[in-house]
């Protein structure tokens, strides 16, 4: 019975709906501030989503911590608003504000009701236009990002991130962890934080989505509104960074039951020609579903773990292939040996055909399911915009995916996949596993 | 602030009263079809969720409602092992599975017109299961290593598992759902299949089917594909062991290297939404709000962290949704420098006063006014909507009381809120833990024990 359906459903698979159901429009406003824009007026309000690239990446020298501190303080006053007025004023507008700080952006979402939108943008704008800092407000949250940094020093998956990114990248924004040390953080100022507002929100890192209940002139008005007060320049961004980290294990000694390792090697540039070869690579070798290769190998076969999985970190300044594992202290040392073995295998060998087939019908069929809520298209829409991919890309991606061939996977795979490079980071006390460096 | 507040009261009321059609219908073999229409993408949902959880596990195989998750992507008569999630993979969905004390649940997201597909397989795997003692053995390795990395990784996890423990001194909610590591290790093919048998069928079952789908066709389907299972016979009325009359406070200190930041967690037993009786969880609802919602402006963080400075952080929490008595928990983090006893203190004078004081009006119709707006925000995920059909019917509840859920917490009044605060905050009925590190030197040893209340800690009394 089963399969018959699955005979029946394989046969009509030309008739997929390939294509996701969204039009896009690009807005620029009356100001010159450019965003694009999926209408959905079935639901009475809209998701917008602002980005600001550099994000943490755009730190000033000494500084590690100011503009993650910054970030954590937007909602802490402005305008004549303490941070009790503000929060008070988002509640009675059910506003929803998130501010987030990462890498590669400083990321800003917000939704708000149709009914009580200007409302909900004036107060949006003093957030990001105005912000006062209040120095005791500031020692608050300095406490807050303290006990972050305190807490991080002893959590395993944060120690092994931590140890992985100052071996891989040095010196470069990406080798430190945004939220900064005890001394960096103890050390800021408040006009730190005012240049790092400076050096992070201005016209020339914008990024601008909106989807939901609003036209494209409403959009362009509120455009002006919120975000045409900002300066023109911020600090500019940095340059690549330089992988420092070479093949072998390292091991960071903890006290804890199951050790973590993190791994990973160079990556490929998105503008690549083989990129989408690399792309379907991963999702056969890690990627998220519960039949990629290596979920087989080191979970379904052999028990060694709860998760494992790849993926490619296309970062603004580092392009790599990473993964990461859990795995019992006297068990890891195993997880890692089988890790490599499928490096290996796959670099040698590339994919089976039907490997190739099942991931491409796996990209190509979820692609269009991702586009079903507003705030989760915002999210992409704005993505597309960072990632420079044309605003007719959703229509074109699911042919790249589908032009990738066995050769093309396997020409990529000998080239990407180095089992002699592959780093290891293991925090823990695995039994077994020599450390290399 | 104050004039563009009473403009939004005066508009609060015109918020559009939408909802997502939801339809539905029971069949012969008990199975009970829930389907809720969202036509704005060409995506379906579907999900069973059963009637069976960690809290209705046979004492002494803790786990094993969540083992049988694991297992049941193994394989069946029709379906070889790892093939449901591979298909539905090959069609461009994903799928998996969740299992919580008072239900299982199991979902694939796929395009609409695969949903056949997902149902036969789904209704496949409700009575065929097919498991080997190979399956078993390499799949309670990888449960116990899921516990590690989520449990025993995590001093805070710890530190939650005690607490309920101490909280149920009688009710299976005071078992972790993954399962005690002792009992989980001696799980066998017996245990699952017993669990297996009695609790998956369509009887004790709920198909949720959301998205761009007419309810017609689900339901036709759900005939043509659920409609031939034979459900369990003799399956009795859900009944777990009970609390007594909880007479004393626990309390209890949990130490671990890895907790860098000390903090005081208290929960109190409180009750659940009950079949036509909600208004009681909705008081706790919008009390928990009140308590700790925000950040800035509930009575908490506004008097701890930023009134007193006491506090980096403060909180409470409350899941309303739940089969037998539930937990209603306040917490502090306190400022470096501050101890947990000095910390207990002002949370305690903190509700101490809120209950003398009463609630903000202001406050009040702000809370209420974001569960209004929540509303219309959760229109947009179709899977959260269906969720919370799926939690409600395995907790006891009707469609209908899941439908006048937003009114009951509407029509809630500040003394209603006072009146179940009073009932529920008292430490007769609680657990009070304190998490931190063990002292380095005798010195902080010694530090720590000055501090220390009169009550015993270390052990649970009670």
């Amino acid at each position: 019975m089963i399969r018959i359906a699955l005979a029946a459903c394989l046969a009509i698979a030309a008739a997929w709906p390939a294509r996701a159901a969204v039009e896009i429009q690009e807005v620029t406003s009356p100001g010159g501030i450019t965003a694009w824009l999926v209408e959905e007026h079935s639901i009475p309000f809209t998701a917008l989503e602002i980005r600001f690239k550099g994000g943490a990446s755009l730190e000033a020298p000494g500084k590690r911590g100011a503009i993650n501190l910054m970030t954590w303080m937007l909602e802490e006053g402005s305008g004549e608003m303490d941070s009790q007025a503000f929060a008070a004023a988002q509640e009675a507008l059910a506003a929803k504000f998130d501010f987030d700080i990462g890498n590669d952006t400083l990321s800003v979402s917000a939704k708000f009701l149709t009914e009580i939108r200007d409302a909900s943008v004036d107060l949006l704008k003093t957030a990001l236009t105005d912000p006062t800092f209040p120095a005791e407000a500031m020692e608050r949250v300095r406490a807050q990002a303290l006990a972050r940094i305190r807490s991080d020093a002893t959590d395993p998956e944060e120690i092994a991130w931590d140890a992985f990114d100052r071996a891989a990248f040095g010196d470069h924004p990406y080798g430190s962890d945004k939220v900064g040390t005890l001394e960096s953080v103890a050390a800021l100022t408040r006009d730190d934080l005012f240049d790092a507002h400076d050096r992070v929100l201005t016209k020339d890192h914008l990024y601008v989505s909106a989807v939901g209940d609003i036209t494209p002139e409403e959009l362009g008005a509120l455009l002006d509104t919120l975000l045409g007060e900002l300066p023109d320049e911020g600090a500019s961004y940095p340059p690549m960074a330089e992988l420092g980290i070479e093949g072998g294990v390292n091991i960071v000694p903890f006290d804890t039951p199951q050790s973590v390792a993190v791994f990973g090697h160079a990556g490929i540039r998105r503008d690549d020609p083989d990129f989408f070869a690399a792309f379907v690579l991963n999702q056969i070798l890690g990627g998220g579903d519960l039949s990629s290769r290596l979920f087989t190998e080191v979970r379904e076969k052999r028990g060694l773990t709860y998760g494992v999985y790849t993926y490619l970190a296309d970062w603004d300044y580092a392009k790599l292939l990473m993964g990461q594992v859990q795995s019992a202290n006297d068990k890891v040392a195993e997880a890692i040996s089988v890790i490599r073995d499928e490096w290996a295998k796959v670099a040698e060998t590339g994919v089976t055909a039907e490997e190739l087939e099942d991931a491409k019908t796996y990209l190509t069929g979820a692609y269009p399911l991702r586009f079903d809520g507003n705030g989760r298209i915002a999210r992409i829409l704005v993505g597309m915009q960072l990632s420079d991919l044309p605003i007719d890309y959703i229509e074109t991606r699911n042919d790249k995916v589908e032009a990738v061939t066995l050769e093309d996977v396997k020409r990529v795979a000998a080239r990407l996949m180095r089992p002699e490079d592959l780093h290891f980071t293991v925090v823990g006390q695995p039994v077994g596993l020599e450390a290399t460096n | 602030m104050r004039r563009l507040f009473a403009v939004l009261i005066a508009l609060a009321p015109a918020l559009p009263a939408l909802a997502t059609e939801v339809t539905t219908r029971t069949l012969d073999n008990g199975l009970e079809v829930v389907v809720l229409e969202d036509h704005r993408a060409p995506v379906v949902v579907h999900q069973v969720w059963y009637k069976a959880g960690a809290a209705d596990e046979p004492p002494g195989k803790s786990g094993i409602a969540h083992y049988l998750e694991h297992l049941l992507f193994k394989g069946t008569d029709d379906l070889e092992e790892g093939e449901l999630s591979a298909t539905v993979a090959r069609h461009g969905g994903s799928d998996n599975a969740f299992t919580h004390w008072d239900y299982t649940g199991y979902w694939q997201r796929v395009a609409a017109d695969r949903l056949e597909l997902m149902m036969e397989m789904e209704a496949d795997r409700m009575r065929d299961l097919q498991i080997d003692d190979v399956d078993i053995a390499t799949e309670r390795e990888v449960i116990l290593e899921e516990r590690s990395q989520r449990v025993d990784s995590n001093p805070y996890r710890l530190f939650g598992e005690q607490k309920m423990a101490a909280l149920y001194m009688n009710h299976p909610y005071g078992i972790p759902v993954i399962g005690w590591r002792h009992e989980m290790e001696a799980l066998d093919l017996d245990d699952a299949m017993a669990f297996y048998r009695t609790y998956y069928a369509p009887n004790n079952a709920i198909l949720i089917v959301a998205g761009d789908v007419a309810p017609d066709e689900v339901f036709a389907l759900a005939e043509e594909h659920y409609g031939p299972l034979a459900p369990t016979a003799g399956l009795g009325p859900r009944e777990r062991p009970q609390e007594p009359p909880q007479l004393v406070e626990r309390r209890m200190t949990f130490e671990d290297p890895r907790i860098s930041e000390p903090y005081v967690s208290r929960d109190y037993l409180a009750p659940a939404r009950e079949p036509g009786a909600q208004e009681e969880a909705a008081a706790l609802v919008i009390l928990s709000g009140i308590l700790g919602g925000n950040d800035f402006t509930s009575v908490l963080p506004r008097k701890l962290v930023h009134e007193d400075q006491t506090a980096l952080y403060a909180w409470s929490y409350y899941s309303a949704t739940s089969y037998d008595a539930t937990s209603f928990g306040i917490g502090i983090q306190p400022v470096p420098g501050v101890g947990l006893e000095q910390a207990e203190a002002a949370l305690d004078d903190a509700l101490a006063e809120f209950l003398e004081e009463g609630i903000d009006d202001e406050q009040f119709e702000r809370v209420k006014f974001q569960l209004r707006a929540q509303r219309i925000y959760a229109e947009d995920s179709t899977r959260h909507l269906a969720e919370r059909y799926g939690r409600g019917l395995t907790s006891g509840l009707t469609v209908e009381d899941v439908q006048a859920w937003p009114d009951v917490l509407q029509a809630v009044t500040q003394e209603d809120v006072m009146a179940a605060a009073r009932a529920v905050l008292t430490r007769d009925r609680a657990v009070t833990g304190w998490g931190r590190a063990p002292a380095e030197t005798e010195e902080e040893a010694a530090a720590m024990d000055a501090s220390a209340p009169d009550a015993p800690v270390e052990e649970v009394t009670q």
